[in-house]
């Protein structure tokens, strides 16, 4: 029997927004349905809306049964009862999700309290096991700390902690692992699972992630503009995806397990739920779209033998028929070759050169009585270089330095320690006329699309303001040709950035920085804010660009697919140090240090046969502090090697020497910072990877 | 911490030292005492005035910097020197801060509760009714300056007695100095009422607009989101989750209306004839006391300093995510 | 464009319509009315010493046969040009000196926001008492409004310090760094702008604190100087015969607290249909 029955929910916001437009679904015992979409198609406020905790302005009908019992109108005083006990729900953004000026502990033990009657002390006990449980070490300490004293891995174990505290039958997790770093994220992925083993309970799983469905769904529902387009088991839906736009978004994401060429965009975007099309609201960008798509929207209809598959597209019978998939139906852009690449690598020149570059910061404390109380080694000695046309990809997780690696080239001022050399002039020996003559060949590309254009001007000045800067005189026709060549109409110069979507803002952005002819540009998470569907037209123009304009790129990412996808090498950072550095095919394929064995094993992959025969290599504990990195080589607090598989004597040479970046017998431009270093294979290689 | 404490006194301690200072040249280069000596009946000869002002380090005659000196010197021993009239000018300090205290205490601490509890109950209940007669209330009241207020609740006050035919409510002084014991005590509390009134409304109504909007903000946020999720009831969510939280900036502002409240209250003190710090201001400026003057100035400053102080302290002790370990 | 999405929030929104309105009507009463009263605000009618509204002196008249309504209405409109002007000048200088401190840091920042403390600790009251009586008359008022918004923009200089630092790191300000602009050029066209909302604000509010500081000082007899008069002077004149004479205090108090009201109304409109996470 299903825990929870959902019918036909509908939501609607003030002014006619339809955010919900008739959701099914069902959950049974031990279960978990993975509610997969982009922002805004109404996934979270579908959730909210079982749980009773829209704003009293959204008009919610339809149906939501527990157990049976009707839980749309329900009384609130009945609903309390049922909150956090029968349903609990795990937030995205565990630091605004716990209230700052109470404790950990006192949350946890508040959330048992509701619903068993327990004395204060055994409550707060109950919240030290608990903690416990989801894997904090000493529970009994961390217990006393406040929300902002844990780490955001750390405070969404807590989250978990507390939401299973009363042993809830259904657990609604609304994009539990998006703010977290992917070792972090496998981490509590982990104890989720662990979670539901202890508790039996069915999980609604959001997210817009479809590796992490992949791993942990036992059904999908996929939606798009507030209704669910395509449902079924993880295995059928992922690999026999019937409908368009399932087909499209599961084409368009890159791998980490590699693939060559283009990846399949999704033309256009999501429409606005105040405005829906007419018919089918994935028809405007469908490529099956035809007439009759236009006519009325196609309801969610079971589909196939064997039932538990539903889709909702008048062509899906046609899809199953010819076999079609995402590649076959979306139309790939053909993208030209680079030129440059064809010269090696070492007769090409060098565009940038950093040399043991070392940059620290004060630590500063307290609010009241700021003082310095240490230094944060944020960058702390880090080689390498790139060649001309070549992408090199700054990998790590946040803390580890590469966003502060990146101001430092991009400020062009003389480094605390070591050297920056851009395009053979070094920034310590150039004088104020030369530095500003060379901010025309570095530019940037940020990776908050909203937040790097000014909101207060128009696409026009926007782009134009580096050209005026410089003293360009052609100024009108080159911001057209600009729009042009990023994929804009130049009709649109004089709306201003809010009048964009994301896509196209980040798209601007890589306007104003062509527009001087830089020679480098610098992207900074270009499209880490960006939906799936419209990841790929970016990364697609990025590579275009590249290849035409003969560009070198500085690449700094989290997402380890996206740069294998763009990058030709990768430099793997770990606390203000290189870690792993060479092609990568070389690092994906043959990873030497264990940090970047670990990262590449906790990607998950959208492929649910593998996500499941998979072995992770699981980190320990967080990041250490980059202001008190651990003595010799800093990634030994949490390696797998040095816990398990090294001696006495070989561990001292880890806790008394620093290793350095030594180049790996047998290849051509791969290294390791590792006494101990070991290619192994971490992620097996797809199809058409081992067809090559 | 130590160190840091330290630095922090001694950039106070020069702004407290270069306020008093900038005030006392001023007052002490633009005002006369010696005018109230002058116009008298009979004449007082001009030497005698000259050896009074020379007593109480007023003459003009003197240069400026060498009154400076002297006032300085003074000072810095603990002594503000004498009034026009050859008071002790620390006497009347004493004085009048008790009678600030006394009068301003409970109007202070009223107008923050009543307020924030307005404010809250505001957010909680937005847009309906309660919210909006609060709202109304609020914004009529904080477009009344104090000394307007003040003489309409004096003028309502005259009317209500005359029309009683007695006086229930006294509106002018601080007590009635016949009366004795118990009657006094009341006869006191009765002077209170009306310039605890006119002092809090006006800070009831600043504090329930403050209280609203920060109550406003985080009722949105995702934490009293959660608190609702694991079960508490919409109530007991706002009060002690978004309540709670959301008082941290109110309270910084009480923290500092505490400290600047000796010298905050000049109208409602001089409208209702209390002879507090904040009347002792304007009656010294009218009285050309120089020294005065100086003492209210330097006085003023150590009780802003104090009250930024307090608020950074308050916010310390409200918010761990400040705190210093 | 944005602009206009603010007109319409500014026109949907009901507070600053009716704020809007009655700002508009007392600004029309102010300059307008004067031409449809009978007397000049200068002349004296010594057969009407302290008389009650009638038809000949409509608002009555004072204890030395002024017309109160001609005497009120030239009151608003120098209570109404002081608030402009402070609020212009106060807000204009709490914009520059805490964009430029926010945005240089170091030792810029801490030399404007020494001045700005000192300023705080600096008793204003005393200075303007002080310093205002002793203004030679004719322009004096001129000098009184420099003095009023001398002392009126530090805590908003504070507050657009810290925003300024906040926007620094914000990624359009880095790429105009990057691009290898000018910093004060930065300022003005990345920074101030991006402030204006905050700046609008509190201008509005600046003319009602102007407003109310000014009739404050002149009710101790301290801001606007005889002959001129102010809704201060006159309040202050009027209240101490309020109970005997209403009409004295009534009408110019009556002036005041609608003029405050209806700026403090639109004010907060403002601030709702500026700010986009407001809640209304």
């Amino acid at each position: 029997m299903s825990i929870l029955e959902v019918k036909d929910l509908t939501v609607t916001f003030p002014g006619g927004v339809q955010a919900v437009r008739g959701v099914s679904y069902e959950v049974e015992r031990g279960e978990v349905l993975g509610i997969v979409g982009e922002s805004g198609s109404g996934k979270s406020v579908t959730s909210l809306a079982v749980m009773g905790l829209l704003p009293p302005n959204a008009v919610v009908s339809g149906s939501a049964k527990l157990h049976g019992r009707e839980l749309l109108g329900m009384d609130d005083d009945e609903l309390v009862k049922i909150r956090g006990k029968a349903i609990s729900m795990i937030f995205q953004d565990p630091l605004s999700a716990f209230t700052p000026v109470y404790t950990i502990g006192d949350q946890i033990a508040e959330a048992v309290r509701i619903h068993q009657r327990m004395a204060k002390d055994k409550a707060a006990k109950r919240a030290v096991e608990l903690l416990d449980l989801v894997g904090i070490p000493h529970p009994d300490v961390r217990a006393k700390a406040f929300p902002h004293e844990f780490s955001g891995g750390m405070r969404q174990r807590a989250m978990i902690a507390m939401a299973i505290a009363n042993d809830p039958d259904l657990l609604i997790c609304d994009e539990p692992t998006t703010a977290l770093d992917v070792t972090i994220q496998a981490q509590v992925l982990e104890v989720l699972k662990t979670a539901q083993q202890e508790t039996g309970a069915g999980i609604v799983m959001i997210t817009h992630d479809l590796g992490v469905i992949a791993g942990m769904a036992d059904r999908v529902l996929v939606m798009y503009a507030g209704r669910p387009v395509e449902q079924g088991p993880v295995d059928d839906l992922y690999y026999r995806p019937r409908m368009p736009y399932t087909m499209g978004l599961l084409a368009s994401i890159p791998r980490v397990d590699g693939e060559e060429g283009p990846l399949v965009p999704i033309e256009g975007n999501p429409p606005s739920p105040s405005s829906l099309p007419p018919g089918c609201p994935f028809a405007p960008r469908c490529p099956m779209r035809v007439d009759m798509c236009d006519d009325e929207e196609p309801p969610l209809i079971p589909f196939g033998p064997g039932g538990g598959r539903s889709v909702a597209c008048i062509r899906s019978h046609e899809i199953e028929h010819k076999g079609l998939t995402g590649a076959d139906v979306f139309p790939v852009p053909v993208i030209p070759p680079s030129e440059v690449v064809r010269v090696p690598r070492a007769e090409r020149a060098t565009v940038l050169e950093l040399d043991d570059m070392i940059r620290h910061y004060p630590l500063m404390k307290g609010a009241v009585m700021k003082r310095r109380v240490g230094t944060v080694y944020a960058v702390d000695g880090i080689t390498f270089d790139i060649a001309e046309g070549e992408t090199l990809a700054l990998v790590g997780e946040s803390g580890c330095g590469k966003t502060t690696t990146l101001q430092q080239i991009m400020q062009l001022a003389p480094p605390e320690g070591g050297r920056v050399v851009v395009l053979g002039k070094d920034s310590a020996k150039i004088d104020k006329a030369m530095r500003r003559a060379l901010r025309r060949d570095v530019q940037i590309v940020f990776q908050d699309p909203m937040a790097a254009l000014d909101p207060r001007m128009p696409v026009q000045d926007i782009i134009a303001e580096p050209l005026r800067a410089h003293g360009r005189k052609d100024v009108r026709a080159r911001v057209a040709e600009l729009l042009e060549l990023v994929g804009l109409s130049p009709e649109h110069a004089e709306r201003y950035p809010s009048q964009f979507s994301g896509g196209q803002r980040q798209r601007i952005g890589i306007a104003r920085a062509l527009a001087l002819e830089p020679k480098l540009l610098v992207l900074d998470e270009p499209v880490s804010a960006l939906d799936v569907s419209i990841q790929a037209g970016v990364i697609n123009l990025l590579e275009e660009l590249k290849n035409t304009l003969g560009l070198s790129y500085l690449f700094v990412a989290h997402d380890l697919a996206v740069v294998r996808h763009l990058a030709d090498r990768v430099a793997v950072m770990y606390l203000g140090k290189i870690a792993e550095i060479g092609t990568v095919e070389e690092v994906y394929d043959h990873p030497a240090h264990p940090y970047t064995q670990a990262l590449l094993s906790a990607i998950p992959l959208p492929d649910p046969e593998m996500e499941r025969t998979r072995k992770r290599i699981l980190l320990e504990g967080d990041l250490p502090s980059p202001a008190n990195p651990p003595t010799g080589c800093r990634f030994r607090t949490r390696c797998p090697k040095f816990a398990t598989q090294l001696d006495e004597a070989q561990r001292q040479r880890c806790v008394d020497e620093e290793p350095s970046v030594a180049r790996l017998a047998g290849a051509v431009d791969h290294g390791a910072a590792c006494h101990y270093a070991e290619e192994i294979e971490v992620i097996t290689a797809s199809d058409d990877q081992e067809e090559k | 911490m130590g160190k840091y404490l330290l630095r922090r006194l001694a950039i106070n301690v020069i702004l407290v030292a270069v306020a008093a200072s900038l005030a006392y040249m001023l007052a002490a280069s633009t005002m006369s005492p010696r005018a109230a000596y002058q116009g008298r009946q009979p004449p007082i000869p001009e030497a005698t005035i000259d050896a009074t002002l020379d007593m109480y380090n007023l003459n003009d005659k003197v240069p400026v910097l060498q009154r400076y000196a002297t006032w300085a010197t003074g000072v810095l021993q603990g002594d503000f020197g004498k009034t026009w009239n050859g008071g002790s000018v620390n006497d009347e300090m004493g004085r009048r801060i008790f009678v600030s205290l006394r009068l301003l205490l409970i109007g202070t601490l009223l107008g923050f509760a009543v307020g924030v509890g307005l404010g809250a109950i505001s957010a909680v209940k937005q847009y309906k009714a309660t919210d909006r007669l609060i709202g109304v209330s609020s914004f009529v009241v904080l477009a009344i300056p104090v000394f307007v207020l003040a003489t309409l609740l004096a003028i309502a006050t005259y009317n209500l007695n005359r029309g009683l035919g007695f006086t229930l409510i006294e509106y002018t002084g601080e007590y009635n100095p016949q009366l004795s014991g118990w009657d006094q005590f009341l006869n006191r509390l009765n002077h209170l009422i009306l310039p605890t009134i006119s002092l809090s409304l006006g800070s009831i109504a600043f504090y329930s607009r403050i209280q609203r909007n920060m109550m406003l903000d985080v009722l949105g946020q995702d934490f009293v989101r959660t608190a609702r999720a694991k079960g508490l009831r919409r109530r007991t969510a706002l009060t002690k989750h978004a309540l709670r939280t959301a008082l941290i900036p109110s309270a910084t502002y009480f923290a500092f209306a505490f400290g600047t409240m000796f010298t905050g209250a000049t109208f409602t003190e001089k409208i209702f004839a209390w002879h507090g710090m904040g009347a002792w201001l304007v009656d010294a400026i009218n009285a050309q006391d120089v020294n005065s003057v100086a003492a209210v100035t330097f006085f003023t400053a150590i009780c802003v300093l104090f009250a930024a102080f307090l608020s950074d302290l308050l916010v310390a002790a409200l918010d761990p995510r400040v705190r210093v370990n | 464009m944005r602009s206009k999405v603010v007109l319409r929030r500014l026109i949907a929104n009901r507070q600053a319509r009716y704020g809007s309105i009655a700002l508009l009507l007392l600004v029309l009463v102010a300059y307008i009315g004067p031409y449809f009263g009978a007397y000049a605000w200068t002349e004296k009618d010594f057969l009407a010493f302290l008389s009650p509204p009638d038809a000949d002196h409509w608002w009555g008249t004072t204890s030395i046969g002024q017309d109160m309504y001609a005497i009120t209405l030239r009151g608003m409109q120098k209570s109404i040009v002081i608030g402009l002007l402070v609020a212009l000048i106060s807000t204009g200088l709490a914009a520059i000196v805490g964009a430029f401190a926010g945005y240089f840091g170091g030792w810029a920042d801490r030399v404007l926001m020494w001045g700005v403390d000192l300023l705080l600790v600096l008793p204003s009251f005393l200075i303007i008492a002080i310093i205002s009586p002793r203004l030679k008359a004719g322009s004096s008022w001129l000098w009184f409004v420099v003095l009023l918004a001398a002392f009126s923009w530090m805590i908003t200089s504070r507050v657009v310090r810290s925003m300024t630092i906040s926007l620094r790191e914000r990624e359009y300000v880095l790429a105009a760094v990057y691009m290898g602009i000018p910093r004060w050029k930065i300022i003005f066209r990345h920074i101030v702008p991006n402030l204006s909302s905050l700046l609008i604000i509190d201008a509005t509010l600046n003319v009602s604190a102007a407003i109310i500081g000014e009739a404050a000082l002149s009710f101790f007899g301290f801001g606007i100087q005889p002959p001129d008069v102010s809704l201060g002077t006159l309040i202050a004149a009027g209240s101490g015969n309020a109970t005997g004479y209403p009409w004295l205090f009534a009408f110019p108090a009556g002036a005041l607290v609608l003029l405050v009201l209806s700026v403090n109304l639109i004010g907060d409109g403002l601030r709702d249909a500026l700010d986009p996470g407001s809640n209304s």
